[in-house]
């Protein structure tokens, strides 16, 4: 069988008792990219070379030595492009390693292939990268789900082991779930931000796209802990997740928030979720019905808060010291308005022109700072149900992948994808995307268990539990 | 229709202060002027994409030991703040600074007296001894450096991100003298907490100046202007002078002052329109999301505390007091710690430190402009006053060793040795010089004795003639005298 069929954590041992080598991986994979990355396109950059390079001079006594990882195109990795799947960073190479990156590398890990998402992670398809869309592996006419489309659609259709994404609304869960692999995004604070190229600062979160639960947590215990280039992480010492799998839920309190079953979602999915519920309390779980209250207005906080802070974030790219510049500007203003005109795409203006409104003089109050508010409002749903329960067990999107085109027009329906991920983001939480299921036309489902604050261990252990009493890791991607 | 007279200016300043720093606000970069262009950068301070800032504890330090010397409101907890605006000499085109809760608020700056401009030091304004109000003292990062050549700018990132702080005031101040005396004293207090070398020229400390004119007795304000390119604090005085008769010349003749920024050419030593301010620039700031709120009540403030300098008005004040130094001398060396300890040193081991004082400022200055490297040790002060006071060399003597010392620095005792100045103070060898003077002057004898009482001046010549100058006047005069009358 291909290398590229295993998991993480079965090529890890492999390779520590020296029976492969981390060059057969990269191999096997570059054969089935050879296949199908035509189709899937999961990537915006493939550096063949030095990933093999870099296999030959791997230590296999690491803890991820050998192990090649997909990135998507918005983290920093010294020498190499960092599109951000954006016309305006053409011909950027990154000047330095995210903190993300040079742990990895620090692990022992190697980098194979730079992932394609939505332009500047804004959007929920990967149809806004303008460097070509991403399909669905499980349904070539359908979309991954975005922004990490092509972390998940590389990690699904067998094309990278493991990839890393990053998720401000639901941009890691939204695709793994479409995708029918393992996301996680973890604790805001978990993870080092540090070379991430920021979305929305306050939202942002680096997490692992894998196939397993397992893999999830090695790759989470090789990211997390404090680091001095970010002021936001948290100072916790650093921890080995799931280093002891208990493959129970006994006893586990599992909360359904009630607003988060909608009248109008797919029946397929609600059906799936609910029967993960009925799951857990087989195995001795209890189910609890919580309410997270301010849950529909979290869209709109969303949209505002995310969109203003970005407004900030892509002041930078401006034609001056790096990325695209305009052609023979006729003066500075002229510099500013072409370079970022022609560079950035139409989804990236929206939201830089909304974020702008909000953020301006007499609309600040009645948007920014209200919003603000409702974000504290937010937080204190998820905190009081977390005294009710242990996890919160939701759908990670309201249906499963959808056609490609069909939203493209239609803005505010593609933000309805996340809105069951994107109250996680505003409350800082962590959450997990796992698959529970299929619809008949054989599209993947998506489960989220959400914890509390730094609950990660709890999550995994959970979603560690229900994943290997089923098989749906295990299916393969037609495509 | 009314005289200058009948009008006041009113003006208020805003100031940034660099920091001084090991490295710059937000990053690990060194914060030091005059490296080769772009030598001192990293992602952060380019702006590169996916660097994030970390605050640079030791510049919220200084920032709140300013406000502590200031009699500033430290606020429990700060929060910077993004000010979003497009120019290239700021990378990442917004700036992080702070709006809503900066670090210190209140506060004031005394006038001191003798740093108005020295034509005004005996003024009624310098007498006043005014508090100027501060509204606030706040954080910020600065920017980098532009330069523009003639097809093309060139721009220099070693100054972005170094650490800015920029204190405002109220709209205190009434006259040029006092913006002048409110800079000079503030730069003072920056000085004592070595937080700053605030030097306006150097562009260390650089001055915004918002001024308007209205009737004396009016309350509200006329329509402010505001003044830039002031590159030093007497520069500052003369565009205020400059502009405040401009203004009080057009609405002496009706006309309307317009909201504007105006440039002041100091070799044309006029303000020029720079922009009107019709369209009021919204800088959109918001919370930084990437930098949790600062608490200073968790150590902050404490260490700051800890670095509380002796202010210069206390300084003064003591000086004056305990070492009887004049008014002037005491806020000359208030203004110069270096120089001021050097003092200090110098009349440690001496009863006479108002003349130890004299002597540092007058003729030490003028030959050793650096007390701190100067091989003049400030012991030799003390010993020197206590040679002229236990009367081994006499006032005139003391200047020769005083010459000698500053020409070839050693212990005033090696140099009275070696000057072989020492003092004749040995009664019985001036007895015998003044025998040999009454021997020798049989006629001014007679004079004196007669009634001449100046007469003595022709003995005392004649001994301190044949003593090389050596004697000591006080005891040949009573010497003299005595025997005279014997
Ligand atoms: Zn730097």
């Amino acid at each position: 069988m291909s290398l590229a069929h295993e998991t993480l954590a079965s090529l890890r041992r492999r390779l520590s008792s020296k029976e492969i080598h981390s060059r057969d991986i990269v191999k096997d994979l570059l054969t089935e990219i050879g296949t199908r990355e035509k189709t899937v396109h999961a990537f915006t950059h493939i550096d063949e070379k030095a990933a093999l390079a870099a296999a030959e001079k791997a230590d296999s006594s690491l803890p991820l030595g050998g192990i090649p990882i997909a990135l998507k195109d918005n983290l920093n990795a010294l020498g190499d492009p960092c599109t951000c799947s954006s016309k305006i960073l053409e011909g950027y190479k990154a000047p330095y390693d995210a903190t993300a990156v040079a742990r990895l590398r620090q692990a022992g890990a190697i980098f194979l292939g730079r992932t394609n998402m939505d332009e500047f992670a804004m959007g929920s398809s990967t149809e806004n990268s303008a460097l070509g869309i991403t399909r669905n592996p499980w349904d070539s006419t359908r979309i991954p789900g975005g922004s990490s489309g092509g972390s998940a659609a590389a990690v699904a259709g067998r094309l990278a082991i493991a990839a890393l994404g990053s998720d401000t609304g639901g941009s890691i869960r939204q695709p793994a779930a479409l995708c029918g692999c393992v996301g996680l995004k973890p604790t805001y604070g978990r993870i080092s931000r540090y070379g991430l190229v920021a979305f929305a600062s306050s939202l942002d979160q680096i997490g692992p796209l894998t196939r397993t639960v397992e893999d999830s947590a090695i790759l989470l215990s090789a990211l997390a802990g404090h680091d001095p280039r970010d002021n936001t992480t948290d100072l916790r010492k650093p921890e080995t997740f799931l280093s002891k799998p208990t493959g129970s839920v006994q006893g586990l309190r599992v909360g359904l928030p009630k607003e988060y079953f909608l009248p109008g979602m797919s029946p397929e999915a609600e059906a799936a979720v609910r029967g993960a519920a009925h799951w857990f309390e087989k195995n001795g779980a209890t189910l609890v019905e919580v309410s997270l209250p301010h849950t529909p207005a979290a869209i709109a906080v969303y949209y505002i808060l995310a969109t203003a802070e970005a407004s900030a974030n892509l002041a930078r790219f401006d034609g001056v010291r790096y990325g695209r510049r305009a052609v023979e500007p006729k003066d500075l203003l002229d510099l500013y308005h072409r370079s970022r005109s022609e560079g950035f795409g139409p989804e990236v203006k929206r939201r830089i022109i909304l974020g702008t409104f909000v953020l301006s003089q007499g609309y600040a109050d009645a948007y920014y700072r209200k919003a603000q508010k409702v974000r504290g409002l937010l937080r204190q749903d998820f905190e009081s149900a977390f005294t009710k329960c242990d996890l919160l067990l939701t759908p990670t999107s309201p249906e499963p992948a959808f056609p490609l085109g069909e939203r493209t027009q239609d803005p505010l329906k593609m933000y309805l994808a996340d809105v069951f991920t994107i109250s996680t983001n505003l409350a800082g939480n962590g959450a997990i995307s796992l698959p529970c299921g299929f619809t008949k036309s054989n599209l993947p489902i998506g489960l989220q268990l959400i914890g509390p604050h730094f609950g990660e261990e709890k999550i995994l252990q959970a979603a560690h539990a229900y994943e290997q009493s089923h098989d749906f890791w295990k299916r393969m991607p037609p495509v | 229709m009314s005289s200058p007279a009948k009008w006041e200016a009113v003006i208020g300043l805003e100031v940034h202060v660099q920091l001084h720093t090991q490295t710059k606000m937000f990053c690990g970069c060194i914060n030091q002027y005059g490296g080769a262009a772009n030598s001192q950068v990293c992602p952060v301070c380019l702006g590169m994409p996916g660097s994030l800032p970390v605050p640079n504890e030791e510049a919220i330090r200084k920032t709140i030991l300013t406000g502590l010397m200031l009699g500033c409101r430290i606020a429990p907890v700060a929060r910077f703040d993004r000010k979003n605006y497009f120019y290239p000499d700021m990378p990442k085109n917004y700036q992080i600074s702070q709006f809503e809760d900066p670090l210190c608020a209140g506060g004031a700056v005394g006038l001191d007296p003798f740093l108005f401009p020295k034509d005004l030091q005996e003024s009624d304004e310098a007498k006043a001894k005014r508090s100027i109000r501060l509204t606030r003292i706040h954080l910020e990062e600065d920017v980098a450096k532009s330069f523009h050549y003639e097809e093309r700018s060139g721009i220099d990132f070693n100054r972005a991100g170094t650490p800015l702080m920029e204190i405002v005031s109220e709209a205190d101040l009434r006259t040029p003298g006092e913006a002048f005396a409110f800079l000079g004293s503030l730069r003072q207090v920056l000085l004592s907490g070595g937080v700053s070398s605030a030097d306006m020229e150097k562009g260390q400390m650089r001055c915004d100046v918002n001024v308007s004119v209205r009737p004396v007795g009016q309350k509200e304000f006329g329509t402010k202007v505001e003044l830039k390119n002031l590159n030093s604090i007497s520069g500052v005085r003369r565009a205020l002078e400059y502009e405040i008769g401009r203004q009080i010349g057009a609405v002496e003749k009706g006309e309307a002052i317009q909201h504007e920024t105006r440039r002041w050419d100091d070799d044309a030593g006029a303000t020029f329109t720079m922009r009107t301010k019709e369209k009021a620039h919204d800088y959109r700031y918001f919370p930084e999301p990437d930098l949790l709120p600062v608490r200073t009540d968790q150590g902050l403030r404490k260490a700051a505390e800890s670095g509380l300098p002796e202010l210069p008005a206390a300084l003064q004040a003591r000086l004056m007091q305990e070492n009887g130094v004049t008014a002037y001398q005491a806020s000359v060396l208030a203004a110069d710690r270096v120089l001021c300890g050097y003092y200090e040193k110098a009349a440690a081991g001496t009863k006479h430190k108002a003349a130890v004082a004299n002597w540092i400022l007058n003729d030490f200055l003028a030959t050793q402009p650096d007390p701190a490297t100067s091989p003049v040790r400030p012991e030799f002060f003390g010993e020197l006053a206590g040679l002229v006071v236990e009367g081994v060399i006499n006032s005139a003597q003391a200047k020769k060793v005083f010459a000698e010392l500053m020409a070839n620095p050693a212990s005033p005792k090696a140099i009275v040795e070696k000057l072989g100045l020492a003092q004749i103070s040995d009664v019985g060898a001036l007895a015998a010089f003044c025998d040999e003077a009454i021997a020798a002057n049989p006629r001014s004898v007679e004079d004196y004795r007669s009634g001449k009482s100046n007469a003595i001046n022709a003995l005392k010549g004649f001994v301190m003639k044949k003593s090389q100058g050596k004697a000591n006047p006080t005891q040949v005069d009573e010497i003299l005298k005595a025997k005279l009358s014997a």
